[in-house]
C-alpha cells in the first residue's frame, strides 16, 4: 500500500516501439516513471537503455532513419503528438550526456545559453540564474572567479557539473542522465552522484547506468531492459532483492552483463 | 635488421624527403621573388601610380594595382562570404543527406577545378550582353564566382567536423535549428570558416585570368564600380612582358608585395578571431 503512494507517476510510457532503419531496438515498452524519485534504467550494452532515455525528450529525432510508435505522456501531453512543440518538451527535461559536452563558449554563457534562447534578456536576472544553477550543481566556488574562461578549460568532472548547471538553468521538471559518470574519475563521479541525490527532492530523475552498484546506491525505482524488451520494473528494493524474472535475477547477481 | 624495421625506416625517410622537397620548392620561389624584386622595391612603388613611361622604366609605382587588387578581392570575398556561409550551413544542418546536398557538393567540386579564365569569359559574356565595359564590378563578379566553390566546400568540410554531441547539447536545451546553427555550429567551426575565407581570398587576389577581360586594366585608381581597374597579378604579367630588365624587376617586386599582403591579411584575421577561437571545444 505504501509503495503506491511513494511512486506517483510522472512520465507514462505506453507501448513504445523504436526502430532504427528497420532494426527493432525497443519492443512494446509500457511503464510509469515515478515523480521526484531517481529511476535507474539498467541492462547489458545494446539493450536500448539510451534509446529509451532519449525517446523521452525526443533526442531520438536526431538519428537518421528512426521510427517511433506508441506514446510517452509527460504531464498528460504525448511527446510524439504531431501538434506538440518539441522545444517545450525539451525545455521541461534537462539532459546530461555520457561524455561532458560543454558548448564552445564561456562558463557563464554555457549556463546562460538556455535561459537566453527561452527569452531571458535581463542581465541581472541571467546573472542570478547562472549563480544559482552553478551553486546547485556544486560548481560555483570553483568557477566564480573565472566565469569568462572557456568551458573547455575545466576538468572533465567540472564540465559534467557545468552541464548539470546548464540543464537546470531552463527550469526543467525532469532530469535525464545518460551514464553521467562513466567518463569521470571516481571522485568526480561521487560529486555527480551526490548532486543527483540532493536534486531528487525537486526533480524527477531518470538515469541510465551499466554499473549495478551505482544503481543500488542511487535508485528508488529500477527498469531492467534486455535486448530491447522490458523484462521487469519496480521499486529498487524489489528488483535487487526479490526479482521475479530469472533474467533479472541473473543480471543483478552479475551472472552476465 | 629485420624487415619490418627496415620498412618503417624506409617510409619515414621517404616522408621526410617529400616534406623537404615541397618546403624547398616553395622557399626557393619566395627567395627568387625577393632576390629579383628587392632592388626595385621602393616607397614610391607603394605610394605612386604609374607615371608616363613607367613601362619603359621611368618613374612611378603600382599603387593602382595594389588598391585595385584589394578592391577586387575584398569585394569578391565579402560577397562570396555572404553567399557561402548560409549555403554551407544549409548543406550541413538542414539538407545534410539529401540529394540536393550531394548534387550541390558535386557541382561545387567540379566548379573548383574549372580554369579561372572560364569564369572571366563567362563574366565577360554577361557584361557584353548587358552592355557593360570592363570594370571593378565585372571583376568582382568574376572573382566571386571563382571564390564561391572554394569557400563553400572548405566551410562545408569543417562544419562536418562539428561533433554531434554539441548539437545534441543545444537541442536538449530546447534550442531551434537556427539557434543551434548560429550559436553553436558557427562558433565551433569559426577557425575553419576563417581559413576558408583566407583560402578563397588568396586564390582571388592572385588570379590573373578571371580579371583579364572583366576588370581590364588602368593606370588610375578607380573612382566608381564602373571604372576599369588594375590588379597585381596583371601588373606582374604586363611588367614581365616588357623587354626592359628594370621593369621586369618591378614585376618581381610586385609579386613580393602581393605575397606580403596575403600574409598580413592572414595574420591579421587570425589575431582578430583569436578571442573567439579560445572557446572552441577540442
Amino acid at each position: 500500500m505504501k509503495a503506491i503512494n511513494l511512486f506517483k507517476p510522472h512520465i507514462s510510457i505506453q507501448k513504445l516501439n523504436v526502430f532504427y532503419e528497420g532494426r527493432h531496438v525497443l519492443k512494446d515498452i509500457t511503464l510509469d516513471v515515478p515523480e521526484k524519485r531517481i529511476t535507474a534504467i539498467i541492462g547489458p550494452s545494446g539493450c536500448g537503455k539510451t534509446t529509451l532515455l532519449k525517446s523521452i525528450n525526443r533526442l531520438t529525432d536526431m538519428v537518421d532513419g528512426v521510427k517511433v510508435s506508441g506514446r510517452i505522456l509527460v504531464d498528460d501531453i504525448n511527446v510524439f503528438d504531431n501538434g506538440v512543440d518539441v522545444i517545450n518538451i525539451r525545455k521541461k527535461m534537462g539532459f546530461i550526456a555520457q561524455v561532458p559536452n560543454p558548448l564552445p563558449m564561456s562558463i557563464y554563457d554555457n549556463v546562460a545559453y538556455g535561459p537566453r534562447i527561452h527569452g531571458v534578456k535581463d542581465k541581472g536576472k541571467l546573472g542570478q540564474i547562472v549563480e544559482h544553477c552553478l551553486q546547485t550543481a556544486g560548481l560555483w566556488n570553483e568557477v566564480k572567479n573565472r566565469l569568462t574562461e572557456p568551458a573547455s578549460k575545466l576538468s572533465a568532472g567540472q564540465q559534467q557539473r557545468l552541464c548539470l548547471a546548464r540543464a537546470l538553468a531552463v527550469e526543467p521538471e525532469v532530469l535525464l542522465c545518460d551514464e553521467p559518470t562513466s567518463a569521470l574519475d571516481p571522485i568526480s563521479a561521487g560529486h555527480i552522484e551526490g548532486q543527483l541525490l540532493a536534486l531528487k527532492e525537486d526533480y524527477t530523475i531518470v538515469f541510465v547506468t551499466h554499473v549495478l552498484r551505482q544503481a543500488r546506491r542511487l535508485a528508488d525505482y529500477v527498469i531492467f531492459l534486455y535486448l530491447g524488451e522490458l523484462i521487469e520494473h519496480g521499486p529498487a528494493e524489489t528488483i535487487f532483492n526479490q526479482p521475479s524474472d530469472p533474467r533479472t535475477k541473473a543480471y543483478v547477481e552479475g551472472v552476465f552483463g | 635488421m629485420d624487415r619490418r624495421k627496415l620498412e618503417e625506416n624506409f617510409f619515414k625517410v621517404l616522408m621526410i624527403m617529400s616534406t623537404f622537397i615541397i618546403l624547398g620548392g616553395l622557399l626557393s620561389v619566395l627567395i627568387m621573388v625577393l632576390l629579383r624584386g628587392a632592388p626595385a622595391l621602393s616607397i614610391s612603388m607603394l605610394t605612386q601610380t604609374p607615371k608616363g613611361g613607367y613601362y619603359l622604366g621611368k618613374e612611378g609605382g603600382i599603387l593602382n594595382a595594389i588598391v585595385g587588387s584589394l578592391y577586387l578581392a575584398g569585394g569578391a570575398t565579402v560577397i562570396a562570404f555572404i553567399i557561402s556561409l548560409p549555403t554551407a550551413l544549409y548543406l550541413n544542418e538542414y539538407a545534410s543527406r539529401s540529394k540536393l546536398a550531394s548534387f550541390t557538393r558535386q557541382s561545387l567540386d567540379v566548379l573548383w577545378s574549372i580554369p579561372s579564365i572560364i569564369f572571366g569569359v563567362f563574366g565577360f559574356t554577361i557584361m557584353v550582353y548587358v552592355g557593360m565595359r570592363a570594370s571593378l564590378l565585372g571583376g568582382i563578379v568574376a572573382l566571386t564566382l571563382l571564390e564561391i566553390p572554394i569557400m563553400i566546400r572548405a566551410m562545408d568540410e569543417v562544419m562536418k567536423m562539428v561533433p554531434l554531441k554539441l548539437k545534441e547539447a543545444s537541442y536538449a536545451l530546447g534550442a531551434t535549428k537556427l539557434e543551434t546553427t548560429l550559436n553553436v555550429i558557427t562558433r565551433q567551426a569559426l577557425p575553419g570558416v576563417v581559413l576558408a575565407i583566407l583560402l578563397a581570398l588568396g586564390r582571388a587576389i592572385g588570379d590573373a585570368a578571371s580579371v583579364l577581360f572583366t576588370a581590364g586594366y588602368s593606370d588610375n585608381i578607380p573612382s566608381s564600380l564602373f571604372d576599369p581597374v588594375a590588379s597585381l597579378p596583371l601588373a606582374v604579367f604586363f611588367q614581365l612582358g616588357t623587354p626592359f630588365p628594370e621593369v621586369q624587376q618591378r614585376a618581381y617586386a610586385s609579386g613580393f608585395i602581393l605575397l606580403v599582403m596575403v600574409l598580413s591579411l592572414s595574420i591579421a584575421s587570425r589575431l582578430l578571431t583569436k578571442r573567439f577561437m579560445r572557446y572552441v571545444i577540442k
